[in-house]
């Protein structure tokens, strides 16, 4: 019997729980020549700003043991292009789109929150809180709970009731049950995590910073320990609260490890870079999971590994049964 | 379209490797300038992210095939090295923007250098169907990395070499070779591919001589494919806008001098969306 893979953002629902990670993906375009976008739970945008950005200098991109680190610097086309051009095309064809949007001021956040208000297509609006906060020394707004919180309180009053606002929170934090409790606070709907951890790299042939950027957001397998622990502190806190695990996510075991950890839904980043076929295949192996495990839907498998030790296994039953005489 | 390709042949060409791939749907779909991706270091690799070649020969035989040269620069293409025939590749393609090609019959100079090279050979080829006179100049450091030369020699009307340490064809760069080789063979055109330094040098004196001038890129990629951003360059657009561009989904090829050689590597100060450039703060 196939696996209700449907979950819930919130009141959303998505048809199964696997999303492209924030600016994994472009504008969509490129990764619709090889699958039809329609197969996805959700795809999420670049962070969007205001203005157009160029992002960073190149070399953006240093390869290091099972991950990659990378400093673009959201590089993007600006609200006003991604309006006039880039959400339309998705919203035309159906596609459901967790639109994320990054800015250097809660003013320049409720601004794209207001110009995104009104516009058709956006399923759910993704707060990149990764971003330096000009009034704050350029220390990015998810380091700290009150920071992190007045950006999405901001948001939120904004937005349509309907469209849920999702935080995305940094791990390089001290505390990140506190950012989390804070955001929900604030009027946060779900929370999404990890984004990227910073990490650095030195060329030692050049005796050089690999990065332009000298330091940039470490990704890949890597860092997946580190998400399902995220993950895994704020379903143990929040446990009403719809998450979103991000990090590393590379098969369909490691999509699982999130859910049991407490998400409801998977985002899938650097995996595209290596195979642009990775959120079907990732669907397709943690559906064949929770089927061998004797799941009849995703929802049940979500934040189970919390349960107490001892307490009996129930869905391994389903196997058993089958296989005796 | 991804496609797992049996590996057919592997063969040394003096200081490079190339390694002939059966692979379909790739070799029917490709132009020339055309690049694949490919994932190195098998299932559970430590190496995510795909390594970007430039096909040097389609051939018809077993439903297609594509040949990829490259050298050896780290773990990923010393894995790609240790292939054998009947291994499996994991092969995305075929990617980016191939060359555009004269409607009438010109004279095209080719330049390469080292193995950049190999991607003016399916060039050559769709030049030569359409009447086109093909020159080749190839060069490298030394004798060893000159690509194609013999090649080059069988089909082109002239074919000039050059090293660095003079052990073949004349001694120095290919720009130090290229106004001759254009007044000679009376060029209508260039196509290039190599380092971007000597792309630089290639598209000024094409600029000099006034003809056009079609490069492809070499940039680190992590993709290929125009999702992951770290490729870019900046490229002056039709409205005079200068743009951070994917070099793997808006090149590899560029016109000449379109391509901000002396930025690469930066972000100009008038490109759009640079910082300073407005109410610039995220990220």
């Amino acid at each position: 019997m196939p696996v209700d893979m449907r979950t819930f953002l919130a009141h959303v629902e998505l048809a199964n729980p696997v999303t492209t990670a924030a600016g994994c993906a472009a504008s969509g375009r490129e990764l619709a020549q090889f699958f039809d976008l329609h197969r996805l739970g959700a795809l999420t945008t670049r962070s969007v700003t205001m203005a157009p950005r160029a992002g960073r200098p190149t070399p953006r991109m240093a390869e290091t043991a099972s991950g990659m680190l990378n400093a673009v610097g959201l590089q993007g086309p600006g609200i006003d292009a991604f309006l006039e051009r880039e959400l339309p095309w998705l919203a035309q064809r159906g596609i459901r789109t967790i639109v994320s949007v990054g800015g250097g001021t809660v003013a320049e956040y409720s601004e794209l929150a207001r110009r995104l208000a009104d516009a058709p297509g956006v399923t759910a609006l993704e707060v990149n809180l990764s971003c330096p906060n000009i009034e704050d020394r350029g220390r990015v707004f998810a380091r700290e709970g009150a920071a992190a919180a007045e950006v999405i309180a901001s948001v939120r009053s904004i937005m349509r009731y309907d469209v849920p606002v999702v935080a995305k929170l940094a791990p390089d934090v001290a505390d990140i049950v506190s950012v989390a409790r804070a955001c929900v606070d604030a009027g946060a709907d779900a929370l999404s995590m990890i984004n990227n951890p910073l990490g650095m790299a030195i060329d030692t042939v050049a005796l050089r910073p690999s990065l332009a950027a000298v330091t940039g957001g470490l990704s890949g397998p890597a860092i997946l320990p580190l998400a399902v622990r995220c993950v895994w502190q704020v379903h143990a806190a929040l446990p009403g609260v719809p998450l979103i695990g991000v990090g590393g996510v590379m098969t369909g075991d490691d999509a699982f490890q999130l859910i049991l950890a407490g998400a409801c839904a998977v985002g899938v980043g650097t995996a595209l870079f290596h195979d642009p076929y990775a959120c079907l295949r990732i669907e397709r192996e943690l559906e064949d999971l929770l089927q061998a495990r004797g799941f009849q839907r995703l929802a049940d498998a979500v934040g189970l590994a919390h349960r107490p030790p001892g307490s009996a296994p129930r869905h391994l039953l389903v196997d058993s049964e089958e296989s005796s005489p | 379209m991804q496609v797992t390709g049996t590996v057919l042949t592997t063969r040394r060409v003096d200081a490079y490797h190339a390694l002939t791939v059966v692979a379909p749907g790739i070799a029917e779909r490709h132009r020339p300038g055309h690049f694949v991706s490919v994932a190195v270091g098998g299932p559970r690799t430590s190496m995510i992210t795909r390594r970007a070649f430039t096909v040097h020969d389609v051939k018809p035989d077993y439903g297609g095939t594509v040949e990829l040269v490259f050298t050896v620069r780290g773990p990923g293409t010393a894995w790609l090295a240790e292939r054998r025939a009947r291994d499996t590749l994991d092969l995305v393609g075929p990617l980016g923007r191939p060359f555009p090609l004269p409607r009438d019959p010109v004279h095209c100079v080719l330049v390469g250098d080292e193995y950049g090279a190999a991607v003016l050979f399916p060039v050559a080829d769709a030049l030569m169907e359409r009447g086109c006179r093909v020159d080749f100049l190839l060069g490298g450091a030394s004798a060893d990395r000159v690509f194609g030369a013999m090649r080059a020699r069988r089909m082109a009307a002239t074919t000039t070499l050059t090293t660095e340490d003079g052990s073949l064809g004349l001694r120095g760069k290919v720009t130090d070779a290229l106004p001759s080789v254009i007044a000679d063979t009376r060029a209508d055109a260039v196509y290039a591919c190599g380092p971007m330094d000597t792309l630089r040098a290639v598209t000024a004196v094409a600029m000099e001589f006034d003809i056009p001038v079609q490069v492809a890129v070499e940039e680190a990629m992590a993709c290929g494919i125009g999702v992951c951003m770290t490729c870019v360059l900046p490229v002056i657009g039709d409205d005079g806008v200068t743009r951070m561009v994917r070099a793997c989904a808006d090149g590899p090829v560029f016109r000449g001098e379109r391509v901000r050689f002396e930025d690469v590597g930066t972000i100009p100060f008038d490109a759009l969306g640079a910082p300073g450039g407005g109410a610039r703060h995220a990220g």
